[in-house]
């Protein structure tokens, strides 16, 4: 196995007196797919947000790329290359296609903007279709596709998709799938964090199961998928 | 009916004075589009302004429009270090203790102005503030004209920064998605210290285009902001275009409300139209819907 690059550890976190993640351990590796899974209200958000900086920890540590960040803010977490692609297509909806794109590029100025720019296209090309669109006026699925460029154009080492596939058409969260193994291909961990439970498994490597705020279950994913109690819990078999 | 001999100055008049009110305007609907607080400490900001553009002619000998060059970047920086070490601090992530601050603020700072200056009004003599340009259907004042075209140009100058530059993108995408903002690596806190700066820098400018013909007291701020309110509501709120369209409207309806009904009650008409806009587009002209 690669070197770590993400690596969270007796993490706590939650909103004032409530407490949602208890304990949490978990690791990802450079260039790895792991999943996070779980249903409505396991606490996959508030991991998210967590990790992410948007929500201080209470306790534990968070050590990325070698750096302690649980004390860091959104932005130095961003300049770091983890990017959090939030649940909910978080688009600038008053700009348009290519502007959102520029600020996802914001910490990095604006040298190589056009080059990343291309790579998302290339990755994306309904986005080049819709580059003077304002955000707001496009579809679902091109918001998605949106806010996962955006996040590219911050040249990230690992990108966190929160719920990815979250109202989308069956067709589109097969090639939004099938695009995340691409986007994996070209170097970038992705912790994809789901409750779609069976394609996650297809393409992550590994799978940690949330329930409650704690991972109950962790492992490769073919194991995972084989689990008795899992496949009574999440697939209905 | 008047003839067009008075109606034309009178609605040429308006829009020189409407200029001026859309520009105090511009700043009080962009810190509301982005930090999505009313200002009250913006009238307590542009009486500040005009003092200081007063002192820097009385007590330097510098004349406003030279003066409006250094005070500008000074009440740039006064705006974004407020936000962000006091206002902001002090708000604890609340909205509603945002509006309490800025009351306050507002409150303290009219108050050490009247401690200092005492409630005398004051003017200052320059020997271009009664000259006329001819335009030969009307004569109007020509620190006002110069101060239309200015108006003009920090509106442009304005809308081009937030068009164009990664700041500019970076201040419209925090006024509609903050979380968003937040991860894709932009200090939210910053982008609202230099919004408000924004806001503020716009009322230096105003305070040194009024000076010339206007006179300057502790409470001076409040008169052209209550009308500020009323643009901000009719343009919609947030929207940079609206403040200025409103701005002028919002003069020329003050100056026809003058003409036909007398000078004091020229505000009366700025005030129906407020109502009004209230109970049939409460979204304002150029205002999205809520």
């Amino acid at each position: 196995m690669s070197e770590v690059l993400l690596s969270v550890s007796g993490l706590t976190a939650g909103y004032g007196a409530i407490e949602v993640l208890r304990g949490i351990e978990l690791e990802v590796a450079a260039e790895e797919i792991v999943a996070v899974l779980g249903s409505n209200g396991a606490g996959k958000s508030t991991l998210n947000r967590t990790i992410s900086g948007v929500l201080r920890a209470t306790n534990g540590s968070i050590r990325f790329a070698g750096a302690a960040i649980e004390r860091e803010n959104p932005a130095a977490i961003v300049a770091r290359g983890l990017i959090h692609v939030p649940e909910g297509r978080c688009v600038f909806p008053n700009l348009t296609t290519n502007e959102n794109l520029d600020l996802g590029g914001y910490r990095r100025g604006r040298a190589g903007r056009d080059r990343n720019r291309e790579r998302v296209f290339e990755i994306f090309p309904r986005l080049a279709e819709r580059r003077s669109q304002r955000a707001g006026t496009l579809s679902g699925g091109e918001q998605q596709m949106l806010v996962i460029g955006r996040g590219l154009m911050a040249e990230p080492k690992l990108l966190i998709l929160d719920e990815p596939s979250l109202g989308l058409s069956p067709l589109l969260v097969e090639e939004l799938f099938a695009l995340m193994g691409r986007i994996n291909r070209e170097g970038i961990a992705l912790l994809l964090v789901e409750q779609n439970v069976v394609q996650c498994l297809e393409v992550a490597r590994r799978a940690y199961i949330l329930e409650q705020g704690v991972f109950v279950l962790n492992g490769k994913s073919a194991d995972i998928r084989d689990n008795p109690d899992l496949k009574r819990a999440y697939l209905g078999l | 009916m008047l003839s067009l001999t008075i109606l034309v100055p009178a609605i040429l008049n308006g829009l020189l004075t409407g200029a001026v009110y859309g520009l105090v305007a511009l700043g009080l609907t962009l810190i509301y589009g982005v930090l999505h607080i009313i200002n009250f400490a913006h009238g307590a900001l542009l009486t500040a302004a005009m003092f200081a553009a007063f002192f820097a002619h009385r007590l330097l000998g510098l004349d406003p429009y030279l003066a409006a060059v250094v005070l500008t970047p000074m009440f740039f920086v006064l705006g974004y270090c407020l936000q962000r070490f006091v206002i902001g601090p002090a708000a604890h992530g609340e909205d509603r203790n945002v509006l309490l601050v800025t009351l306050g603020l507002a409150v303290v700072i009219e108050n050490m102005l009247l401690y200092a200056f005492g409630a005398d009004t004051r003017t200052i003599n320059l020997d271009y503030a009664f000259r006329i340009v001819d335009l030969g259907i009307a004569f109007l004042a020509l620190p006002r004209v110069v101060g239309f075209g200015v108006v003009l140009a920090v509106t442009l100058l304005l809308w081009l920064v937030l068009s164009l530059t990664d700041t500019g993108k970076a201040i419209r995408a925090v006024a509609k998605e903050k979380l968003g903002a937040q991860l894709s690596g932009i200090d939210v806190a910053h982008i609202y210290a230099v919004t408000f700066a924004l806001g503020t820098a716009c009322l230096a400018i105003a305070a040194c285009l009024l000076i010339p013909t206007y006179y300057v007291n502790p409470h001076i701020g409040n008169a052209f902001v209550l009308v500020a309110f009323t643009i901000v509501v009719l343009g919609g709120m947030g929207s940079v275009t609206g403040a200025l369209v409103a701005g002028l409207f919002v003069g020329v309806v003050e100056s026809l409300c003058g003409l036909y009904l007398g000078e004091s009650l020229g505000q009366i008409g700025i005030f129906v139209m407020f109502i009004l806009v209230l109970l049939f587009r409460p979204s304002g002209l150029f205002g999205e819907r809520a």
